[in-house]
């Protein structure tokens, strides 16, 4: 029975050959392979090395960090004053009430402190019972916050949110619009596909209303207008009022983004559910939502992302945030001529959180893609 | 044909009507999809609705736990009305499973999720309940080792298995399949009609749009030919294939088994 048929060889594997794989063939194919790419990668060094070194002398290599007062920094003028950063690091990072009273100034560490200890296990794979810590993060640890930044009970003096300021302002505006627009962004991302026209048309008035207005305009209103629709007596404070301004605007966003998710699930999704008697809570909370907020992580985070920066506008109705912290802590008498470093460090910071948020998303995209929907 | 006789008293007779469409009229817009439609299924009943594409055969069966909405007409599953009220609705659903063509499973959740989600939630059965049935079915569609993977993992023969053991841990007592095999390669369309057989044998009432008319011959009890949103003619397979009433039938059955 074999005669007429050949025999199958199998041949071997082989490695392939060796000017296709490793470093250098790596660089030699996509930073060389055309002249094209050539000169590209040339020109892109001759920059790098026209400007790089520069810098890293004026930031690094002659840069003055000793010292506490800016004698150091007046008498090197070829780098950078970092002097002036850490010794206003406390003002920078905490604002003025916990900058001047440094027995207080354990508070917004712990405050931070604890939000990295919370955050930080969420961010790995393996961490057990990580619903239930997204859930303090969101719930318990704002209450903790308020507990421990504002004080006000259990012997903590009351610091005034007036004085708060610096990266601990930029940080409470953005997580508290960060937590209360995603519930909001949902519902109204749910509203706008609504079979009901009523609840269809607010959230769509709600959404477009909010969507074509800057925040600078909304804080603006926020700050002087709320006051007029509630009775004299009621003194609004301005943080809260910034934070609502914020949520109202931030909220239309995540709606937006939401309803990209929404609309990319299959009919199909809805129907199947449907058909096994799920009522609609229960098919938008297990069926559709999940899907539909995997979907749309990327729209989120980036909305996310803008609204960090977005807190910066808050300066324009007088709250000191890192950005505005820095400039007049380098406006100050002591400091004045600084405000190039101010700048940078508050740069780097937004920089570092933002560049934080982007990674993090990225991998949660890769780590719920069970389907191979993305790439 | 066999239920003429049943009264709208509905005991526990073999023969009572588990479904009752009475002059059902739909329209899309201006567009008359499904035109005075009557229809009696009787428990136990196996019915296999054919047609071309575009005559409306989803849309009835689809109308039957209202994922489509009627305008004219009654539509009586197992003695309760369709109207527009919500929890009626959900109720009827609970009762009458149904298998799509694209299996719809849900990707994001393992075999076994998908199957228990619904009992868990709808049929208020505790985990442990859920997950012995849900094993129990997916034994009985033969891919229990399957129940910790989802859905993208598996081939398309073994998700429309899926789908129909999901469908069967509600305990339905009236299936619907619209088109199960018509996604599939040919090699899987095979597992999927034996899993079929296998049901109808074991006495579900089943509803199936489909064009396997060797599924037809062997299962059903009854062929409904429809054309232009009409049951153009219904009867029992073998007359239905052998000797077609209407010229329309006879047309449609000389395309679709000379191909
Ligand atoms: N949601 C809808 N809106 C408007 N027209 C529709 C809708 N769904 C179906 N139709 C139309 O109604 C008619 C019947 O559709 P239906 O899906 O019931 O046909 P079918 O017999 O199942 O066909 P097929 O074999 O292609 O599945 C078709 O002409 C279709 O274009
Ligand atoms: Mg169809």
């Amino acid at each position: 029975m074999t005669e007429t048929l050949s025999k199958f060889q199998k041949i071997p594997d082989r490695e392939p050959p060796s000017s296709t794989v490793g470093m250098l063939a790596w660089v030699r194919i996509n930073l060389f392979g055309t002249t094209t790419n050539t000169i590209t990668t040339l020109l892109f060094l001759y920059v790098i090395y026209l400007f790089l070194p520069p810098f890293l002398d004026w930031a690094i290599f002659n840069a003055n960090i000793s010292g506490s007062d800016r004698s150091v920094c007046d008498e090197n003028k070829s780098g950078a004053c970092w002097t002036f950063v850490k010794v206003r690091f406390e003002q920078l990072l905490f604002g003025l009430y916990f900058a001047t009273n440094p027995d207080q100034i354990w508070r917004p560490i712990t405050a931070l402190f604890t939000f990295g200890i919370i955050l930080t296990p969420l961010l790995f794979e393996k961490t057990p019972f990580k619903k239930w810590l997204l859930l303090i993060l969101l719930t318990a640890y704002p209450v903790f916050f308020i507990f421990i930044v504002y004080g006000g009970a259990f012997g903590i003096p009351v610091s005034d949110t007036g004085q708060w300021g610096g990266f601990l302002l930029t940080f409470a505006l953005a997580f508290v619009g960060i937590v209360l627009a995603l519930p909001l962004g949902i519902l109204l991302a749910l509203g706008r596909r609504s079979q009901m026209p009523v609840i269809r048309a607010l959230s769509v008035t709600y959404i477009e209303f909010w969507r074509g207005t800057p925040l600078i305009t909304i804080l603006f209103m926020a700050s002087v207008m709320l006051p007029l629709f509630f009775p004299s007596g009621v003194d609004f404070d301005k943080v809260v009022r910034a934070m609502i301004g914020i949520t109202l605007f931030q909220s239309a966003y995540t709606a937006e983004a939401v309803r990209g998710g929404l609309q990319a699930i299959d009919k199909g999704q809805t129907e199947a559910s449907m058909a096994l008697g799920l009522g609609y809570w229960k098919r938008t909370i297990f069926i559709i939502l999940p899907q539909a907020l995997k979907i749309s992580i990327p729209a989120i985070v980036n909305t996310f992302i803008a609204l960090f920066k977005d807190t910066s506008l808050v300066s324009i109705i007088g709250l000191l945030d890192l950005l505005k912290m820095s400039q007049s802590a380098s406006r100050s008498l002591e400091w004045n001529g600084y405000d190039i470093e101010g700048y940078l460090f508050a740069g780097f910071v937004f920089w570092a959180c933002c560049y934080g948020m982007s990674s993090y998303s990225q991998k949660l995209e890769r780590k719920l893609d069970t389907e191979g929907r993305t790439e | 044909m066999t239920s003429a006789s049943a009264s709208k008293k509905s005991t526990k007779n073999q023969i009572s009507p588990i479904i009752t469409i009475n002059k059902l009229n739909k329209w899309f817009g201006k567009f008359h999809v499904l035109k005075d439609i009557d229809l009696e299924v009787n428990k136990t009943e196996k019915i296999v609705i054919c047609g071309p594409s575009g005559s409306g055969k989803s849309t009835l069966i689809r109308c039957i736990n209202r994922l489509e909405v009627h305008q004219e007409g009654t539509i009586i599953v197992d003695g309760t009305e369709l109207t527009d009220d919500v929890k009626q609705i959900n109720e009827i659903r609970s009762d009458v499973g149904m298998v799509f063509q694209h299996f719809n499973l849900f990707p994001h959740l393992t075999v076994l999720e998908n199957c228990t989600l619904a009992p868990i939630w709808v049929r208020k059965k505790s985990k442990l309940e859920a997950d012995e049935l849900a094993m129990e079915l997916l034994t009985k569609v033969r891919i229990p080792d399957q129940a910790k993977k989802y859905p993208g993992q598996l081939s398309g023969g073994q998700q429309q298995r899926v789908a129909i053991a999901r469908a069967l841990c509600m305990q339905p007592r009236v299936m619907l399949f619209d088109e199960p095999t018509s996604a599939l390669d040919p090699e899987m369309i095979k597992e999927v009609l034996e899993t079929m057989i296998e049901l109808a044998e074991s006495g579900m009432t089943m509803i199936v749009v489909t064009h396997e008319m060797g599924f037809a011959n062997k299962v059903a009890d009854r062929v409904i030919f429809m054309d232009e949103g009409q049951i153009v003619e219904q009867n029992d397979p073998k007359n239905f294939f052998n000797n077609p009433k209407s010229d329309r039938t006879k047309l449609f059955l000389s395309q679709i088994l000379n191909h």
